[in-house]
């Protein structure tokens, strides 16, 4: 019996995650005064390119079809390690936030290699680009969560968010908003959200994240767009598990109100998006530095009290 | 109550932060007048019960005077010397913010060495020697002469706060007479910026190094 629940979690992650798109284009059409897509519009997406066939320029190898497949993978490595509604998952483990890292770091690794491989000099762009916020998106986010841990005195994401109650939120409040703050920016710039980049534009001089997967096609570019939503899902749990301590002791109930939280992180995500005009290309290193100056205070904070 | 004061404490740093990478002058003196703003709110939640009647009218002043007065006799000077809207900062953004993070760093390490009584509120001490970093770090990387008062602003607010580690029921009369040379320093500053643009055309302190004819003659060369 034990392990149904946790396999249940997994599953409500994998079926669930491409709605947290769909919300966040909800929203923006609201804003912008339209109706907007239907909300499954990225499970209609991944349907119509799984039933298509790849297309393969002659100048690619096996690296250039491994990308999407390793991508994938790693990130659904990583859903099975990161907590759902504050309850561990089954391959939780001490320490294991930085193997977590790790696996969002063979993730972005393999589709850079990717999209090197095409040898198109459009795609090395961005893949360049992707690498230099990646620098400064990574310390950021790794010191966050060891502020977490410090916090919490735990070392296993499951443990952090298991004992982040209420009475914690309580005694550090500001270490806690500050990672709360950090983890929203370097949500942002990771799932290619508005302020560092634009989901919806074509524009070559101005893209990172999407000019990187333009020549995937067929099932490996859905694999691609899961693999987005399920990464947008990851950060999400994160935020949602941090401003929602368990209160509940029953698991319907503490399930029910981590959906809701996930709705309003993907909803706080359209907003955001919708007031904010993009960045400039050089100043999106600012708001990572921000973020990262975010996690080093509250690490200070934490060390000093 | 406290918690709510460590939440101010952690505000006036990201306001600190805030500072370092504001490329504005009008929002950096925005900036500059929140945060004495919410220093003068500082005193009224750090003493335990209910504060003094004397305290509450001596935060409303220090209020009045940082949120309303300061920021009114900068901006009109701002206008008179009719300066670019920019801070032109002799280095880069994130290098300011690492100088920052850098302070605030070795300011908890000083903080945590220093033979102070103790204090109520978590990282008063560290707080307040990083806003004086920051007001030294506007002082010598900008290159207006506006910006020199805002960094001269932002050590008062500095001193403040670390007046404020060391006794909650502070010498109001101190604190009164350190107010009263600062708003005659605002006010002197704003005079002097307005005279110097208009003399110079300009307010740069890098030029203001050398003299005006020595220049004139190596152009002429």
């Amino acid at each position: 019996m034990e392990i149904v629940k946790p396999l249940t979690q997994y599953l409500a992650a994998l079926l669930l995650a491409p709605l947290l798109p769909g919300i966040i284009n909800r929203v923006k059409a609201f804003f912008a005064g339209r109706r907007g897509q239907p909300v499954l519009q990225l499970y209609y997406d991944l349907y119509k390119l799984l039933q298509k066939a790849p297309v393969y320029s002659r100048t690619t190898t096996w690296v250039f079809r491994a990308g999407p497949v390793i991508g994938l993978a790693a990130i659904l490595t990583s859903l099975a390690v990161l907590p759902f509604a504050g309850r561990p998952s089954f391959l939780a483990f001490d320490g294991d936030f930085i193997f977590l890292l790790y696996l969002l770091g063979l993730a972005r690794f393999a589709t850079v290699l990717a999209a090197l491989d095409t040898g198109s000099a459009f795609e090395g762009m961005g893949a360049s680009r992707e690498m230099q916020f990646a620098v400064f998106a990574e310390p950021a986010f790794f010191l966050g969560l060891a502020a977490l841990a410090r916090v919490t005195g735990q070392t296993s994401l499951a443990g952090m968010f298991g004992v982040l109650t209420g009475d914690l939120w309580r005694t550090a409040a500001p270490v806690l908003a500050l990672l709360t703050a950090s983890f929203f920016i370097v949500l942002l710039a990771e799932n290619s959200r508005v302020p560092a980049d634009d989901p919806n534009t074509h524009l070559e001089l101005t893209m990172i994240h999407e000019v990187m997967v333009l020549d995937h096609s067929g099932p490996e570019l859905a694999y691609i767009l899961y693999g987005a939503a399920l990464k947008l899902w990851f950060f999400g749990a994160l935020i949602a598990c941090m401003v929602l301590p368990r209160h509940s002791g029953s698991w319907a109930g503490d399930t029910g109100l981590f959906l809701l939280a996930m709705a309003g992180v993907a909803a706080a995500v359209g907003v955001v998006e919708s007031v904010i005009a993009r960045l400039r290309l050089i100043k999106v290193p600012y708001m990572l530095i921000t973020a990262f100056a975010f996690s080093t205070l509250a690490l200070i904070f934490q060390m000093g009290r | 109550m406290h918690t709510f004061a460590e939440l101010i404490i952690v505000f006036v740093i990201l306001l600190d932060l805030a500072l370092a990478v504001t490329g504005s002058l009008s929002s950096c003196i925005r900036l500059v007048a929140v945060q004495g703003v919410v220093a003068g709110i500082l005193p009224l939640l750090a003493g335990s019960g209910t504060p003094h009647a004397r305290t509450a009218a001596f935060a409303a002043f220090i209020i009045l005077l940082k949120g309303v007065v300061f920021p009114w006799l900068l901006t009109r000077a701002r206008d008179r010397s009719g300066a670019r809207k920019d801070v032109e900062p002799l280095i880069t953004y994130p290098a300011s913010i690492m100088l920052c993070l850098g302070a605030f760093i070795a300011s908890s390490w000083l903080g945590s060495r220093l033979p102070l009584p103790e204090t109520n509120v978590a990282w008063i001490v560290p707080a307040s020697l990083a806003t004086i970093f920051t007001g030294f770090l506007l002082i010598t990387t900008r290159s207006k002469a506006i910006t020199q008062v805002l960094g001269y602003l932002v050590i008062e607010n500095g001193i403040y706060i670390f007046g404020l580690a060391l006794f909650v029921e502070q010498p109001l009369m101190v604190e009164l007479a350190i107010l009263l040379d600062v708003f005659v320093a605002v006010f002197v500053m704003g005079i002097a910026i307005f005279h110097i643009s208009r003399e110079f055309d300009h307010i740069d302190t890098a030029e203001l190094s050398e003299l005006s004819d020595w220049r004139r003659g190596e152009y002429g060369k």
